[in-house]
């Protein structure tokens, strides 16, 4: 018989993982873990920690800064809340093209987080936001800028014993612009071949003040686009050498070949979509 | 350890292991055989119920976290429903073994959406695989139940 326990307060939660730190496997909403356990029975934990009953990592908060994003916290309910609508545009987006209906419905953000898929379709949004993980442990919390957590292929920054708590995203520079994309094989429940998220901030006189990224399904893991920021960066929209951004991509990403698409394909998918995100973002262009 | 739930109205407790698969509790334990499994990995909605009134994959939700939930299975929804009616009118079901997925998918979207759009029909199917009918006919009886598809 297999142990599983459902603690109503963080506290407890941590408790457990902080005593017994092996054995215990998270659960949040199961759309990723129940899939492992169906595809591979003999690697099916014996020790469940089930998070989807702790208050603390349930709902969305406003604040001065921007939002917090319980970890637990549906996708559907992300995606269908009026303030990320208004002001996080391209979270609504991900999340609404995160799997069909019944996926969001029991998919979290801290899931889509943690099961650290480099074609995670939040992944990018979180990083052209500049978002920030709350992580906890037994003995307290820390902070952890979204791009450090990805440390290699399905690794990830958390330790023994800690769990991911909340998400926090800031308030989009008042005159940066969002596009989000995902390209797939079919609208709903594709895994993604390529997908972007751009944040690009132009002033009135045209030039670039900010510029950020993420991508999916480019790299081992989910990826911002250094170069291509540092090069856009102070440049005037009129002086932006197609060429030369095509030459960024190339140095930020390292496609792989699979059984959804080419390296070679990634690499153009890739370089069109920054491109698109690049000349787009001066129209006032819904994201999709 | 055992699972209390109410299913299509009737408490029902389960002996299974908190990791058992809704799926699995409900065709073999309750004997709920209409729903079924397709694929196994949430991706054909062959065996979607409702959860709190939420579409959801049963063979993705584990017991251990529906104490207390309120499950709808195919079962559950009413006999000759104008839904059923439609299904069978418009010849939405032919092998059938998508059908009661999708019946829970347009009940969901149904009670969100009292005259969808037929983008808002193909949004709130779009978990559930049809390998026959070719969906038309599927979102043709969700419509007729609607009073015809609104428009955009
Ligand atoms: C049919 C289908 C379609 C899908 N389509 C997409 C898609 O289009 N795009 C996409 O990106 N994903 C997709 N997914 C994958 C999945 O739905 C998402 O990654 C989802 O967000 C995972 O969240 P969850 O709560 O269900 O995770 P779970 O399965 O509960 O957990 C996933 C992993 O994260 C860990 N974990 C979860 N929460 C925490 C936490 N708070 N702290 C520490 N560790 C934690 C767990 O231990 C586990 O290792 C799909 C899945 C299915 C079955
Ligand atoms: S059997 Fe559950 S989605 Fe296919
Ligand atoms: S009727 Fe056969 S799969 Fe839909």
């Amino acid at each position: 018989m297999s142990d599983w326990i459902r603690p109503r307060h963080l506290p407890e939660a941590l408790e457990i993982l902080a005593t017994a730190p092996g054995p215990y496997r998270v659960i949040s909403g199961g759309t990723d873990l129940m899939v492992e356990c169906h595809l591979a029975p003999e690697r099916r934990p014996e020790s469940w920690l089930d998070i989807s009953g702790l208050r603390e990592l349930q709902g969305l908060q406003i604040t001065e800064e921007g939002i917090r994003i319980g970890a637990a916290t549906s996708l559907e309910a992300i995606r269908r809340h009026a303030e990320v609508v208004a002001h996080w545009p391209m979270l609504a987006a991900s999340a609404a093209v995160t799997g069909a209906p019944p996926i969001q419905n029991r998919a979290t953000l801290g899931g889509n987080v943690c099961n650290a898929s480099p074609a995670a379709d939040n992944a990018p949004t979180l990083l052209a936001y500049g978002a920030r993980l709350e992580i906890v442990h037994h003995h307290g919390s820390r902070w952890l800028p979204y791009g450090d957590f990805h440390l290699g292929y399905r690794k990830t920054a958390l330790q023994p014993g800690e769990l991911l708590s909340a998400l926090w995203i800031p308030y989009p520079p008042k005159h940066s612009r969002g596009y989000f994309r995902k390209v797939g094989t079919r609208a709903a429940q594709a895994i993604a071949k390529v997908s972007i998220a751009a944040l690009i901030e132009v002033n009135s006189d045209g030039i670039i003040q900010s510029a950020h990224f993420g991508m999916a399904s480019v790299a081992a893991t989910p990826c911002a686009l250094p170069s291509v920021s540092q090069y856009l960066l102070g440049r005037a929209l009129c002086d932006i050498a197609d060429m030369q951004v095509r030459q960024k991509v190339k140095q930020d990403i390292a496609p792989i070949q699979d059984i959804r698409s080419t390296t070679a394909y990634r690499l153009e998918i890739a370089s069109r979509l920054v491109l698109e995100a690049i000349h787009k973002r001066s129209e006032s262009k819904k994201e999709n | 350890m055992s699972t209390t739930m109410r299913i299509n109205g009737k408490a029902f407790q389960s002996s299974s292991a908190p990791n058992a698969r809704l799926l699995d509790v409900l065709r073999n334990e309750c004997d709920l055989k209409g729903t079924k499994e397709g694929c196994g990995e949430g991706e054909c909605g062959a065996c979607a119920v409702l959860v709190n009134g939420r579409l959801v994959n049963s063979c993705l939700v584990p017991l251990g976290q529906m104490e207390r939930a309120e499950i709808t299975t195919v079962e559950g929804l009413p006999e000759d429903s104008a839904l059923a009616q439609a299904f069978v009118q418009c010849g939405a079901t032919q092998c059938g073994i998508c059908t009661p997925g999708m019946m829970l998918a347009a009940t969901a979207l149904l009670a969100e959406y009292a005259n969808p759009t037929l983008e808002e029909i193909r949004w709130g199917l779009s978990g559930n695989l049809c390998r026959c009918t070719g969906y038309g006919r599927i979102y043709a009886a969700i419509a007729q139940v609607a009073g015809g598809f609104a428009d955009v």
